[in-house]
């Protein structure tokens, strides 16, 4: 499989310094799902940003580092450069489709800038009905306005007006967030048939451990910055080896079991600008050792980031806290 | 037997213009269509379905900030509708809410030790010192030590932290209910495991009743006693939450536990 997207060794900052996203390398190959996990402040949307070009603020930059899409370096683009790649090359879908749209005009209109903002308007009107069907929605939708439509037809507008330029790679993040459960299923299956019609490579960035499992081939946990875990998604589901990605396992909540103890991780992630020496984790791990742990950062090495990956014990990292 | 219910909503409905303008005839939205509802000291009640199912709407006839178009909520058997001056004043004290984003119901210029302090002194009526001295042990209890974060501003807090100052200020009337409003849905999941535990605590200590509305069914499972399902504004099902959630009657609650299945979780508990 040729990768489309290869971010290898990515690094984003502050102007003062902060690292935010700190040696970051992911694949995501065409006709693939890849999911990035990560609770807030990991970095997860700042990796996303980066390839895609739009950071939130001016202050932030790409600091190190090669994003590159079917083999060109995007971190090296000027303005003008990305503009042709943004929208055209990569698609984006964000959380809130209802900011992402203009509640003043009819929805078809919107998915026809996304052409005419690459120089084709001709034939946009049957384009447009094309696209809007290939999404799943009824004949009419075109005409109407934002607050006609619910949550999930929103998304599925910006998933039509995304897809126009028939991209190579399509990031999203948190695309289901903010919608039903219900509505989060018939999302999740379209996305998995445009991968499989169009071979779409598609970067999904999720808080959701359902959502990474439900859908994709291949996954990687972030922390604080940095990728902690990677791995094929059942197998990695199936015996996680970061203490992290097992504490954030331990953590969900299923409809099925009532938990006796409602495990969590103790301490709250480390804020950017004050990373805790050693491994980012150990403050919060229940296995960590004063040497090496908080004395020297872990590599990335066999798809997980951890000193003591290799022991036994930590396959069971929480067992005696009660997960 | 049953307790006497603390709380309770009878046969409610409650309907809003939907469009029309000033000639036009109204289209009425039945948000909530006939709902009865009881909530007994102690127990936790889960209001669960989709956005526009109703329950928050519900939530908001429970609290009193919405009157109901027909039905009545009575708290401790006396009609809502009918409490004035000391009377409405104890319903307003003894029944708190905790909303989603508590940062947005926070007053961003205020310190959160004033925050809680507020209900103090107002609700129970204390002097400016021994408000500071209670709402810094109501801080410390929910897990933010008061030396730290007293003086700060809500802005500094993390989501997490910020449902806690919440949480605080609601147990800062000495409530018996608590109305809780997808509390901890826009958490990390380590993080809300922790607002859970600590909202359990607070029950077991204080023998607090909750009204707890969701839309995940994990949540309810961990935290509820009782759950109400809710779809188009009407209950489609309704009962112990192992029994329900066990063996689902109602075909809409199968399919929101068919669409919420957690299948990593179930696999991390193995």
């Amino acid at each position: 499989m040729s990768a489309v997207l290869q971010v290898r060794g990515l690094s984003v900052a502050l102007a003062n310094g902060t690292r935010l996203v700190d040696d970051v390398s992911l694949d995501v190959g065409a006709g693939e799902i890849v999911g990035l996990v990560g609770e807030s402040g990991s970095g997860k949307s700042m990796t996303a940003y980066a390839a895609l070009g739009l950071f939130p603020t001016p202050h932030a930059r790409i600091a190190g580092g090669a994003i590159l899409l079917d083999g060109r370096d995007l971190a090296r683009l000027t303005p003008a450069e990305w503009r042709e790649v943004r929208g055209a090359r990569i698609g984006m879908v964000f959380q809130d489709p209802s900011s992402f749209l203009d509640p003043l005009l009819p929805v078809g209109r919107q998915v026809a800038e996304a052409l005419a903002a690459h120089g084709e308007s001709r034939g946009a009107q049957a384009r447009v009905a094309a696209l809007l069907a290939q999404v799943e929605l009824p004949d009419g939708v075109a005409a109407r306005y934002p607050h006609e439509l619910s949550g999930g037809q929103k998304q599925r507008v910006l998933i039509a007006a995304a897809l126009a330029m028939r991209p190579r790679l399509l990031i999203a993040d948190e695309p289901t967030t903010a919608l039903d459960v219900s509505v989060q299923a018939g999302i999740l299956t379209l996305l998995q048939r445009l991968r499989d019609e169009m071979g779409l490579a598609v970067l999904l960035i999720t808080h959701d451990l359902g959502v990474i499992e439900r859908t994709c081939a291949r996954v990687y946990v972030m922390y604080a910055g940095q990728i902690v875990e990677s791995g094929n998604t059942a197998a990695l589901f199936a015996a996680p080896r970061h203490p992290y990605t097992q504490g954030l396992m331990a953590s969900l909540l299923s409809p099925a079991v009532r938990p006796t103890t409602l495990f969590s991780i103790p301490g709250t992630v480390p804020p950017a600008a004050d990373m805790p020496a050693g491994c980012r984790f150990h403050p919060r791990c229940p296995l960590a050792l004063p040497d090496p742990c908080a004395a020297r950062p872990p590599e990335l090495t066999g798809e997980v980031r951890c000193w003591r990956a290799e022991e036994p014990a930590t396959a069971k990292a929480w067992a005696a806290h009660g997960a | 037997m049953a307790p006497e219910p603390l709380l309770r909503a009878d046969n409610v409905s409650r309907q809003f213009p939907q469009r029309g303008g000033m000639f036009a005839r109204r289209a009425w939205l039945r948000a909530v269509n006939g709902v009865s509802l009881s909530v007994a000291p102690g127990e936790t009640v889960a209001i669960v379905g989709e956005s526009g199912s109703g329950k928050s709407t519900l939530g908001r006839m429970l609290l009193g900030l919405l009157a109901p178009s027909s039905g009545s909520v009575s708290f401790r058997g006396e009609a809502l509708g009918g409490l004035r001056g000391a009377a409405w004043r104890r319903f307003r004290r003894e029944v708190q809410v905790v909303f989603q984003d508590t940062g947005a119901s926070l007053n961003p210029r205020r310190s959160i030790g004033d925050s809680v302090a507020v209900p103090l002194r107002w609700n129970l009526g204390l002097g400016r010192a021994e408000a500071t001295r209670r709402a810094a042990a109501l801080l410390d209890q929910v897990g933010l030590p008061a030396g730290q974060f007293l003086g700060r501003l809500p802005h500094t807090l993390s989501g997490g932290q910020r449902q806690r100052v919440g949480i605080a200020r609601a147990l800062a009337s000495d409530p018996s209910v608590v109305v809780a409003d997808e509390p901890v849905s826009a958490l990390d999941v380590s993080v809300r495991a922790q607002v859970l535990r600590l909202m359990r605590q607070s029950q077991a200590q204080r023998g607090l009743a909750y009204v707890f509305i969701t839309h995940d069914l994990g949540v309810v499972r961990a935290i509820a006693d009782r759950v109400v399902v809710m779809r188009g504004g009407k209950v489609v099902e309704a009962g112990s939450v192992d029994a329900v959630l066990a063996n689902p009657q109602h075909e809409y609650t199968r399919a929101l536990l068919a669409a919420s299945g957690a299948p990593v979780a179930e696999a991390s508990r193995r």
